[in-house]
C-alpha cells in the first residue's frame, strides 16, 4: 500500500517536472530572438531516437535476435499517424487547421496520443506478420528478412502517390491551400514517452518475461529445454518493439511535419542498430546514451567541415576497439553501477597510461591470434 | 590490461566531449556580423553527393566573381555551406542552424525536391529568402512567398517539345506514350498535348504504361497504326531504352521525343542505338554557342582543374547571381544591418521582381508563383553523346 503511494508520488513528480521543462523548451522554441531553435531541434530528435533505440534494444539486446529493419516500423508509424491527422483533420479538429494555428492542449494531446496508438498498432500488426514466420527459425534469418522488409516499405512509400511518393509527405493540397500535418508533438510528450519506455524496459528486464527474453539470448536450445516457449517470446519482443517504434514515428512526423521515403531508408535502420550496439547490447542505459551520442555527435562536429564524417567514424571505431561490448556492456546506470565505478578509482594519469597500455595489448593480442 | 576500466573512462569522455563541442558550436546565437552571409545547404556526401558538390562549385564561382569586383555595397559576400548528406531531416536541421546560429540573410539549395521541401518551411517561418537552383517539383515553391526557384518546373518541358516538334520538325500529328505511375510523366504529357493542339497539330494516339512494365508491343503497335509524325515519350531513362528498342523492331521509325528524364548514360546502354537522332529537352547544354555559356564554361574549367560544368553547376551559378543582383537592387540598408527583417523583406521583393536576368541557362524571369520562366534546350542523341540543337523560349509556347 505504501509502495503504491510512493510510486504514484514519483510518477506525479516526474510529470510535473517534465511539464515545467516543457514550458521552458516551448519558450525557447517559439521565441526567435533566443536563437534556440537549433539546439531544441537536436534535443527533440535525440529524444525521439532514444525511444526508437530503446525499443530496438528489446529485440537486439534483450532477446538476442538481430533486427535490421527498425526504420520500417518507425516509417509505418509516421505515415499512418500523418495520414490520420491529415485526411481525418476535419473530423478530429472540427475544421481544417491553418498553418501554425494553435489548438487547445487537451485536444492536440489527445489527437497526438491517438496518432501514436494508431501508428503503433499498424507497425505492431506488420511486425507480427513479418516476425511470426521468420522468428520460428533460429539464426540470422531475421536479419535478412528485416532488411528485405525495410526495402519493401521504402518502395511502397515511394509509390504512395496519395502521400507524396518519393518527394515525401507534408500534407495534401486542396487547390492552393495545404492541409498540413499539425504540429502536435511537444517536448512534454516526447520526454514523457521516452521516460516511460525506459522505465518499462528496465522493469521488463527484471521481470519473469524479461528473464525469458534473456534466456533466449544466452542459449535458445537450453531455454526451450527449460520449457520457455521461445517463438512466442521472440514474437512478443519483436511486436512490442515494432509498436514502440511506430509510436516514435508518429511523434517524429508531428514534430518535423513531414516524412519521406529517405527518412525510413535502410541506412536509418543501421543507425538505430549502431546506437544500440555502441551503448551496449542489452543495456537500456546504453541505448539511451547511444541514441543521444549518435544524434548529437554529428552536429557537434559540424564546425570541422568536411573532416566531420572522418572524425565521427574514427570516434566510433576507437570506441568499439577499446570497448567492444559497448559503452555500458549489459550494465544499467544505478546504485550497483555507481559503486562499481567508485571502487578502485585511479588518478587520471594512471588511467591514461592504463588505457594506452591496454590498446597496445589489444593490438599485440590481435596480431598473435590472427 | 584493465580493458573495462579504460572503456569506462572513454565512455564518460566521449559524451562529455560531444556535449562540450555542441555548446561551443552554439556560441550564444547569431553574431551580428557586418558582412553579408549567404547560407548554402546540399548533399556533399551520401547518395546524391555529385549534385551537392557541383552546386557548391557553381555557387562559389559566382561569389568569387562578385567579391573580386568589390562585393555588394562595398562589403564582401560570404557563403557558409553545410552538408545534409542528402537526408531531409538533416536538411531541415542545417537550415535551422544557418538561419539561427550563423545569421544567414538568404539561403541557397537544394537539388532534390524532397530536401528543399523539408527545409523551405524553416526559411518561410523565419522570413529568410530561399532560392532553390534545381528542384523541379511543383510543390516546392508553394510553401510560401519567401521560397523561389530559378529552374523551370517539370510540365514546362512538355510545351517545349511540342513547340520544337511543330516548328523545327514540322510535325502535324503526334502520339503520346505516358508513364501513368509518375506525376512527372503525366505533367509533361498534358502540357505537350495542350501546346501541340494549340499550335495546330493533332494528337492521333494516346497510350500509357506503368513503371516497371517490361513489354511495350501492344502500345507501340497501336501508335504505329495511327502513323504519327513524332512520338512523345515523357518517361524515365530506365523505361525509355526498352521503348526505343521495341519501337524500332516494330518498324516505327519516326523520331521519339522526351524530357530531362532521359538524361542518363544508362539510356544509351539500354537503347542499344535505337534512339539515334531522337530529341529530349534539358536545362542547359555545354555545347550552346552563346558567348555567355562559353565564357562560363571556360571560367569554370579554369577554376576547377579542367572539369566541365554540369547542369547543376550552371543552375547554381545562375541562382547565386540572381541573389546577388537582388542585393544590388535592394540597396544597402540605411542602418547597415543586412540581417534585419525589414531588409530581408526588401531582398525578397527584389528577388521576386527578377526580370530578364541574363543567366548561363538562359534569360530568367520570376513569375507570380515564384517559379522561373526561362528557356530550355533541346538535345539530340548521337551515339552516346547529346548534341545541342535548339533553344526554346517560353514565348514560343502559346499558353
Amino acid at each position: 500500500m505504501k509502495r503504491t503511494l510512493v510510486n504514484i508520488l514519483i510518477v506525479a513528480a516526474t510529470v510535473a517536472i517534465v511539464f515545467g521543462l516543457d514550458k521552458v523548451v516551448s519558450r525557447l522554441q517559439n521565441d526567435p530572438s533566443l536563437h534556440a531553435g537549433y539546439p531544441v531541434r537536436i534535443l527533440m530528435l535525440a529524444l525521439i531516437a532514444v525511444i526508437a533505440a530503446v525499443s530496438l534494444n528489446l529485440v537486439n539486446g534483450f532477446t538476442g535476435q538481430f533486427s535490421m529493419g527498425h526504420a520500417a516500423f518507425y516509417g509505418i508509424g509516421a505515415y499512418t499517424g500523418a495520414a490520420l491527422t491529415v485526411f481525418a483533420q476535419k473530423q478530429l479538429f472540427g475544421h481544417i487547421l491553418a498553418i501554425g494555428e494553435e489548438t487547445g492542449w487537451w485536444l492536440s494531446s489527445g489527437v497526438l496520443l491517438l496518432a501514436m496508438l494508431v501508428g503503433g498498432l499498424a507497425a505492431a500488426l506488420t511486425g507480427f506478420v513479418v516476425g511470426l514466420p521468420s522468428l520460428k527459425l533460429r539464426g540470422d534469418y531475421l536479419a535478412i528478412m528485416t532488411v528485405g522488409f525495410n526495402m519493401i516499405v521504402v518502395v511502397i512509400a515511394n509509390n504512395l502517390k496519395e502521400m507524396g511518393g518519393a518527394a515525401g509527405f507534408n500534407g495534401v493540397y486542396v487547390g492552393d491551400t495545404l492541409i498540413g500535418i499539425p504540429p502536435l508533438t511537444t517536448f512534454f510528450w516526447v520526454a514523457l514517452v521516452a521516460i516511460a519506455v525506459v522505465v518499462l524496459s528496465i522493469n521488463l528486464r527484471r521481470s519473469v518475461h524479461g528473464l525469458a527474453f534473456e534466456s533466449i539470448r544466452e542459449d535458445e536450445i537450453a531455454a526451450e529445454a527449460m520449457g520457455i516457449p521461445t517463438t512466442r517470446y521472440k514474437v512478443t519482443a519483436f511486436v512490442l518493439a515494432a509498436f514502440i517504434a511506430g509510436a516514435a514515428g508518429a511523434l517524429y512526423v508531428h514534430f518535423d511535419l513531414r516524412v519521406s521515403p529517405a527518412d525510413i531508408d535502410f541506412i536509418v535502420s543501421i543507425n538505430f542498430v549502431v546506437m544500440v550496439v555502441l551503448g551496449g547490447l542489452g543495456s537500456v542505459s546504453g541505448a539511451v546514451i547511444g541514441a543521444i551520442l549518435l544524434t548529437v555527435l554529428p552536429e557537434a562536429l559540424r564546425m570541422n567541415g568536411s573532416y566531420r564524417l572522418v572524425i565521427y567514424s574514427i570516434m566510433l571505431i576507437v570506441l568499439m576497439l577499446v570497448r567492444p561490448q559497448g559503452i555500458f556492456g549489459r550494465d544499467e546506470i544505478g546504485r550497483a553501477w555507481m559503486l562499481k565505478q567508485v571502487q578502485g578509482t585511479k588518478t587520471l594519469p594512471a588511467r591514461i597510461s592504463g588505457w594506452t597500455a591496454s590498446l597496445f595489448d589489444r593490438f599485440a593480442h590481435r596480431r598473435l591470434s590472427s | 590490461m584493465n580493458l573495462s576500466r579504460t572503456g569506462k573512462w572513454m565512455s564518460v569522455a566521449l559524451p562529455a566531449v560531444a556535449a562540450a563541442l555542441l555548446i561551443a558550436g552554439c556560441h550564444g546565437g547569431a553574431t551580428k556580423s557586418s558582412g553579408i552571409l549567404i547560407g548554402e545547404y546540399g548533399a556533399l556526401s551520401g547518395d546524391t553527393a555529385t549534385f551537392g558538390t557541383s552546386t557548391d562549385k557553381g555557387v562559389r564561382m559566382a561569389i568569387d566573381e562578385v567579391n573580386s569586383k568589390g562585393g555588394v555595397g562595398g562589403k564582401k559576400v560570404q557563403v557558409k555551406v553545410y552538408d545534409d548528406q542528402g537526408l531531409p531531416p538533416q536538411a531541415k536541421t542545417v537550415v535551422t542552424k544557418l538561419i539561427e546560429q550563423d545569421g544567414a540573410i538568404a539561403v541557397l539549395g537544394e537539388v532534390a525536391s524532397t530536401n528543399s521541401m523539408a527545409a523551405a518551411p524553416e526559411c518561410q517561418k523565419s522570413k529568410v529568402p530561399m532560392i532553390t537552383p534545381a528542384s523541379t517539383n511543383v510543390a516546392v515553391t508553394k510553401t510560401g512567398d519567401y521560397i523561389f526557384r530559378t529552374c523551370f518546373i517539370d510540365p514546362f518541358q512538355g510545351g517545349v517539345m511540342a513547340s520544337f516538334a511543330t516548328k523545327s520538325l514540322h510535325a502535324k500529328t503526334a502520339a503520346v506514350l505516358t508513364d501513368v505511375s509518375q506525376d512527372y510523366s503525366k505533367g509533361l504529357a498534358a502540357a505537350f498535348k495542350n501546346t501541340f493542339t494549340r499550335l495546330g497539330g493533332k494528337i492521333v494516339a494516346e497510350e500509357s504504361y506503368e513503371k516497371g512494365a517490361a513489354d511495350y508491343h501492344a502500345q507501340l503497335s497501336s501508335i504505329q497504326a495511327a502513323k504519327p509524325d513524332v512520338v512523345f515519350v515523357p518517361g524515365y531513362y530506365n523505361n525509355v531504352g526498352a521503348i526505343g528498342r521495341t519501337a524500332r523492331s516494330l518498324g516505327l521509325t519516326v523520331p521519339l521525343l522526351g524530357g530531362d528524364g532521359w538524361d542518363s548514360d544508362k539510356l544509351f546502354e539500354a537503347a542499344q542505338g535505337s534512339l539515334e537522332g531522337c530529341y529530349f529537352s534539358n536545362h542547359y547544354s555545354i555545347e550552346n554557342k552563346d558567348p555567355r555559356v562559353q565564357e562560363f564554361v571556360a571560367a569554370y574549367r579554369k577554376q576547377n582543374g579542367g572539369e566541365s560544368p554540369d547542369a547543376m553547376a550552371a543552375l547554381a551559378y545562375d541562382a547565386t547571381k540572381i541573389l546577388i543582383a537582388a542585393f544590388d537592387k535592394a540597396g544597402s540598408p540605411a542602418d547597415g544591418d543586412y540581417s534585419s527583417e525589414e531588409y530581408r523583406a526588401k531582398l525578397r521583393d527584389a528577388i521576386a521582381a527578377t526580370k530578364d536576368f541574363k543567366g548561363v541557362t538562359g534569360d530568367i524571369t520570376l513569375g507570380p508563383d515564384r517559379d522561373a520562366i526561362k528557356p530550355a534546350v533541346v538535345l539530340q542523341i548521337h551515339g552516346s553523346e547529346r548534341r545541342f540543337v535548339a533553344t526554346v523560349n517560353p514565348k514560343d509556347i502559346p499558353l
